[in-house]
């Protein structure tokens, strides 16, 4: 009753998805290995000195920086055997691969599992997190992604073996252009302790700049309501919500969002929810521990003037 | 080049989803429907392309029970020039594999290079049906996509894809299956006189029962609940001094 965690990295570090899945694995698997992808062998040494890994299973092949689904899910199909679970922290990393591999396998994979009831029977949203379902598989081998907000990060205390496996590449018919990477000093936002979340009430990029200045002086992550990034005030890999990011940091600061249920859906396990914003009507501020009342812009330049 | 566009009739997505204790299932009855909001989007691109003069005609299908014929005509609403329904006889649990199962065959007797879907629906939020399809038949496939370009040649596109560090620009050899999100394009509304004329287009009715396609269910939902979003016993503060200092007693700075 083995299990395989498809890892993901960020340049050389393990994601904190990853991390996830590997707490998620070790509740339904007393043995759990790590399949990594990579261009660099070298990246092996950071996923063996995961907390909670038996062996790396190691890919290496120069095609497989910014490898091809197509590539990928029939490596990792053919790596399965006699594993009963493969497991991925819930990303756009796995989201793309992991339902491919299902069909290859004949599996119904399981989105976004946020319990472990038993080892077929796990809770995941539905309806952007108004509902959460418990469901039951019956195949026989179990393909998921997890919510990392749901499960502890493995740490790194570990020492795991490292096997190399052969593997022959198929041919693709897609292929890698670029990548527009955000670059940020900030905290990273599905992982930080604090967030600063900025709406359609800013009303331009230029403004949206009070929002990144109050997430520095609070050595906080940036945030965007769907409304902010559709305007174009800040980059799609910052948004909150059902189709962006699923966060629940101890502090979640809402400037200008009125709260549509698709944003909640990505933000309302946080420990703290703050509202600044001037509609007292606004959905948000029923979720809100503190409300402040105010035109947004006076709040901002207040918070960021204010000497802490 | 033909262009599928597969469909799905879901809860409307401004409505509240309720529970129904008795059934342990979402209730839809009397519930208000529409398509898919990234269905829309889907809908849209295939039309910008068939506008282009790239596309030989553009295909939506769906599958349901009778009322999943107004997600059909409000797809040929919008400009689609045929559908396809695949009718079941009942409220069937049909999931990704399955629809993925089922689009497949249709796809590959319409010979259709192209498919555009919805990254996801917003009923179940599975995000794998267009995954699931391209490992079944074996195209190329563009996720989570924010921009879309044909190639000259007509044999490969270019597109954006939304990922969680950035923007990814892939190039897919066709046939292709593209899933879209919401910054691609704005969907059109469908105009009356469309409306009307929709009436008119053909939409090929095939029941499921005569695909040959195993159904059975492969995961059993046990329970549902509301979850929702809970009311907080909301704190009113007016100032910065204010908020630091209950930040900084609840211990979150």
């Amino acid at each position: 009753m083995s299990a395989l965690i498809l890892i993901e990295l960020n340049g050389s570090e393990v994601s904190a998805n990853s991390r996830a899945a590997i707490t998620a694995a070790s509740q339904l698997s007393d043995s759990v290995d790590a399949l990594v992808l990579t261009n660099d062998a070298s990246n092996s040494s950071s996923v063996a000195a995961l907390s909670g890994i038996n062996t790396v299973k190691m890919i290496v092949d120069d095609s497989l920086e910014n490898s091809s689904v197509e590539v990928a899910s029939k490596l990792i199909a053919d790596v399965m055997g006699d594993y009963k679970y493969l497991i991925s922290g819930s990303s756009t990393f796995s989201k793309n691969i992991l339902p491919r591999v299902g069909a290859l396998l004949d599996v119904q994979p399981i989105s976004d599992v946020c319990e472990i009831k038993s080892n077929n029977t796990f809770v995941r949203p539905l309806y952007a997190g108004n509902v959460m379902a418990t469901v039951e598989t019956s195949d026989e081998t179990i393909v998921m992604t997890v919510r990392s907000t749901a499960f502890e990060h493995s740490g790194d205390d570990g020492s795991a073996s490292v096997e190399s496996l052969s593997a022959s590449m198929s041919e693709s018919n897609s292929s890698f252009v670029s990548l527009q990477e955000s670059e940020s000093e900030r905290p990273e936002l599905t992982t930080a302790d604090r967030i600063v979340s900025g709406g359609r009430g800013l009303g331009s990029k230029e403004n949206f700049a009070l929002i990144e200045q109050l997430a520095d002086k609070l050595d906080a992550a940036v945030g965007a309501s769907r409304a902010a990034v559709d305007a174009g005030f800040i980059s799609n890999d910052y948004q909150v919500g059902q189709t962006g990011k699923v966060v629940a940091p101890k502090l979640y600061l809402a400037v200008g969002i009125s709260g549509a249920i698709q944003h909640l859906a990505g933000m309302k396990d946080s420990q703290v929810i703050v509202v600044i914003n001037n509609d007292p009507d606004a959905p948000m501020s029923r979720m809100a521990d503190l409300v402040w009342q105010v035109d947004l812009f006076d709040a901002l330049n207040e918070l960021n003037a204010y000497q802490v | 080049m033909k262009i599928i566009i597969p469909v799905k009739r879901v809860l409307d997505p401004y409505t509240q989803a309720r529970v129904n204790k008795q059934t342990q299932q979402v209730d839809l009855t009397n519930a208000k429907m529409a398509m898919n909001p990234f269905c829309e989007i889907a809908v849209e691109e295939a039309l910008t392309i068939k506008e282009s003069g790239s596309a030989s005609e553009t295909i939506a299908v769906s599958i349901g029970t009778d009322k999943t014929v107004d997600t059909l005509r409000t797809a040929l609403a919008m400009g689609v020039d045929r559908a396809i329904f695949i009718k079941t006889d009942s409220e069937l649990d049909l999931q990704p594999l399955h629809v993925a199962k089922i689009l497949a065959n249709i796809i590959k007797r319409e010979e259709a290079e192209l498919v555009i879907m919805g990254k996801q629906a917003v009923d179940n939020d599975n995000n794998q049906t267009g995954q699931m399809l391209s490992g079944l038949i074996d195209y190329s496939l563009g996720t989570f996509i924010s921009k879309f370009d044909l190639s000259a040649d007509g044999t490969s596109v270019e597109v954006c894809r939304e990922i969680d560090s950035g923007i990814e620009t892939r190039q897919l050899g066709l046939p292709a299956i593209v899933t879209v999100d919401l910054r691609l394009n704005e969907p059109r509304y469908a105009s009356l006189p469309n409306i009307m004329k929709a009436r008119s287009k053909p939409m090929e009715t095939i029941e499921l029962s005569s695909l040959g396609i195993d159904t059975s269910p492969r995961i059993k939902i046990v329970s549902v609940e509301e979850s929702g979003t809970k009311d907080r016993a909301s704190k009113q503060i007016s100032s910065a001094e204010e908020l630091f200092s209950e930040l900084n007693q609840m211990g979150v700075l």
